[in-house]
C-alpha cells in the first residue's frame, strides 16, 4: 500500500484524538481540597449574592419558597431552553448525596459527578473565580435547605448544541478563573470585584456575548440584548444612559430597595436580583457600588 | 332659551361621556405619565419616611391622593394595539396574561385606596401605609415590564 494513502486517515485519527483529549471534562481531586470548617453565615451570604434561588427555586417563588431549590425554571436562550435542575438536599432527586468535591467541580470546572460537561447557562465561568473555601461554605449552607423530590426535566436544545462533549472546546476558550478587571488597590474594591465577578456573576447578563455564546470581555458590563426575549439588559458602566447619572448612594439604594433615584422600581429579571442583594450587608452593597463606578466606561453592548 | 339649555345639557353629557375616550387617545403616553406621577408621589413620601423632611399630615395625605389619582384609570390604558410604539416598556405578558396583569393593577389600586381612607395622622401610621404601597411595585414590574434602553 502506498504510504501516502495513510496520511489522510492518519491525520483524521490525530485530529479526532486531539479533539477528544482537548474536550475531556476536567475535575479536581478530592485530595486537592483544603481542610476547611464550614462557615454557614458566609454560605448564606454567598447563597444570596450567588443568586441560586433565582434559577433553582420554582418561578415566582417568594420568601421561604425561595429556599426550596426544586428546579424547573426555564431559561430561554438563542441555543434553546435550559431547564434548571433540582439542587435541593434530596438524596435521590437533588444533590444531597454529593461529596463536597462534586460541588466544587460543578461550580468551578463545570463538570458533573458523572464526568460530563455542564452547559454554561449554569454560570460556572463566573463561579470559577470564587475561592474554594467560599464554595465549600456555600455547599454546607445548601445542605441545610429543604429536600424536594421534584424530578429533573431535560433541556430543550437543537442539534448541535445537544453534544455535551463539545463544551470541552468551549471551555478551552471561555473558562478562566482569573478576574476580568485589573487588580484594584483598596480592600473594598477588591471585595466589590469579587462579589460582582465571582458569585454575583453580574457580567453573565450585563455583558454581550459572541456567536459561540462566550462573554465579550472587551465590553464588560456594557449591556446586552435580553437573551430571553424583548428588550435589553442595561449598560452598567458609566457609559450607560441610566447609571451614568447615579451616585454611589443611588446604587446602594437600588440594590437595597429596588428604587431608582426617580423612585421608579426595578423590573424584569433584575427584580429578583434585588431581592438577593437586599439580603447582603450594607458594606457589601457599597463594595458593589464602588466596583461599578470604577469600571471602564463602555458604549452600549447592544443596538436598539 | 329652553332649547339653548337643552343643547348645553346635551353637550355636557356628550362631553363627559366622550372625555375618557378622548383622554385615552394616547394610552401609551398616558400610562407612562401615570407611572411618572406614581414615582413623584413615592419620592415625596420616601423623604418623610426616611426623615429627610419632617412629617406633615397634609403633605402625606397629598402623596396618597396623588397615587390614587395617578392609578385611577390605569387598567384601561392597555388596549390591544398599544403593545409597541411610543417607547413603551410594557411587556407582551400584559396581553398574554391579561388576567394576571389586571389582578396586579386592582391590587395596587386597592392598597392605595386603603391608605387614602386611613388618613395616616402620624409618621408611624404613614410608614405602614407607605410600606404596603411600595411593597406592591416589584412583583408587577418583575413580570409585566421590559427594559428598552
Amino acid at each position: 500500500m502506498h504510504k501516502a494513502a495513510l496520511v489522510i486517515p492518519g491525520l483524521l485519527l490525530i485530529g479526532v484524538a486531539s479533539a477528544w483529549f482537548l474536550t475531556v471534562p476536567k475535575t479536581i481531586a478530592d485530595a486537592a481540597l483544603p481542610a476547611h470548617e464550614a462557615d454557614l453565615d458566609n454560605g448564606k451570604t454567598l447563597f444570596a449574592i450567588g443568586g441560586c434561588a433565582s434559577c433553582h427555586a420554582a418561578e415566582g417563588s417568594t420568601d421561604d419558597a425561595r429556599l426550596n431549590l426544586e428546579g424547573g425554571h426555564r431559561l430561554d436562550t438563542p441555543f434553546g431552553v435550559f431547564v434548571a435542575p433540582n439542587i435541593s438536599s434530596d438524596q435521590e432527586h437533588g444533590i444531597g448525596a454529593w461529596r463536597p468535591v462534586d460541588f466544587v467541580n460543578a461550580m468551578q470546572m463545570g463538570t458533573s459527578p458523572e464526568g460530563e460537561h455542564y452547559y454554561p447557562a449554569f454560570p460556572y465561568t463566573s463561579y470559577a473565580k470564587m475561592s474554594q473555601t467560599d464554595v465549600l461554605d456555600l455547599w454546607a449552607y445548601l445542605q441545610t435547605l429543604p429536600a424536594s423530590s421534584r424530578a429533573n426535566e431535560p433541556h430543550e436544545l437543537a442539534f448541535p448544541f445537544t453534544i455535551r462533549r463539545s463544551l470541552g472546546a468551549w471551555k478551552q476558550l471561555y473558562l478562566d478563573d482569573a478576574f476580568v478587571t485589573a487588580g484594584p488597590n483598596e480592600p473594598i474594591l477588591e471585595r466589590g470585584r469579587y462579589l460582582a465577578e465571582a458569585p454575583g456573576h453580574c457580567g453573565e447578563c450585563h455583558s454581550p456575548r459572541d456567536l459561540l455564546g462566550g462573554l465579550d470581555l472587551t465590553q464588560w458590563m456594557a449591556g446586552a440584548p435580553n437573551p430571553a426575549g424583548r428588550g435589553i439588559v442595561p449598560n452598567i458602566t458609566k457609559g450607560g444612559i441610566d447609571i451614568s447619572q447615579w451616585s454611589e448612594a443611588d446604587i446602594v439604594e437600588y440594590l437595597t430597595s429596588g428604587f431608582t433615584p426617580d423612585y421608579d422600581m426595578v423590573g424584569g429579571s433584575m427584580a429578583d436580583v434585588v431581592t438577593n442583594t437586599s439580603q447582603l450587608s450594607d458594606e457589601d452593597r457599597v463594595a458593589l457600588a464602588r466596583y461599578l463606578l470604577a469600571l471602564p466606561e463602555r458604549a452600549n453592548g447592544y443596538s436598539n | 332659551m329652553r332649547s339653548m339649555s337643552m343643547m348645553l345639557a346635551t353637550m355636557m353629557v356628550a362631553g363627559s361621556v366622550g372625555f375618557p375616550a378622548m383622554a385615552a387617545d394616547n394610552p401609551i403616553a398616558e400610562r407612562q405619565e401615570s407611572m411618572k406621577s406614581v414615582g413623584k408621589a413615592v419620592k415625596a413620601g420616601a423623604a418623610m419616611v426616611k426623615g429627610q423632611v419632617p412629617f406633615e399630615q397634609d403633605a402625606a395625605q397629598k402623596t396618597l391622593d396623588d397615587l390614587h389619582l395617578a392609578m385611577a384609570n390605569y387598567g384601561e390604558l392597555f388596549p390591544v394595539g398599544t403593545e409597541t410604539g411610543g417607547e413603551t416598556e410594557a411587556s407582551p405578558k400584559i396581553w398574554e396574561d391579561s388576567a394576571g396583569f389586571d389582578e396586579k393593577v386592582t391590587q395596587f389600586q386597592g392598597v392605595i385606596k386603603t391608605a387614602v381612607d386611613s388618613s395616616p395622622a402620624d409618621l408611624d401610621a404613614y410608614k405602614i401605609a407607605f410600606g404596603e404601597i411600595t411593597g406592591s411595585c416589584k412583583s408587577c414590574h418583575e413580570n409585566y415590564r421590559v427594559k428598552k434602553n
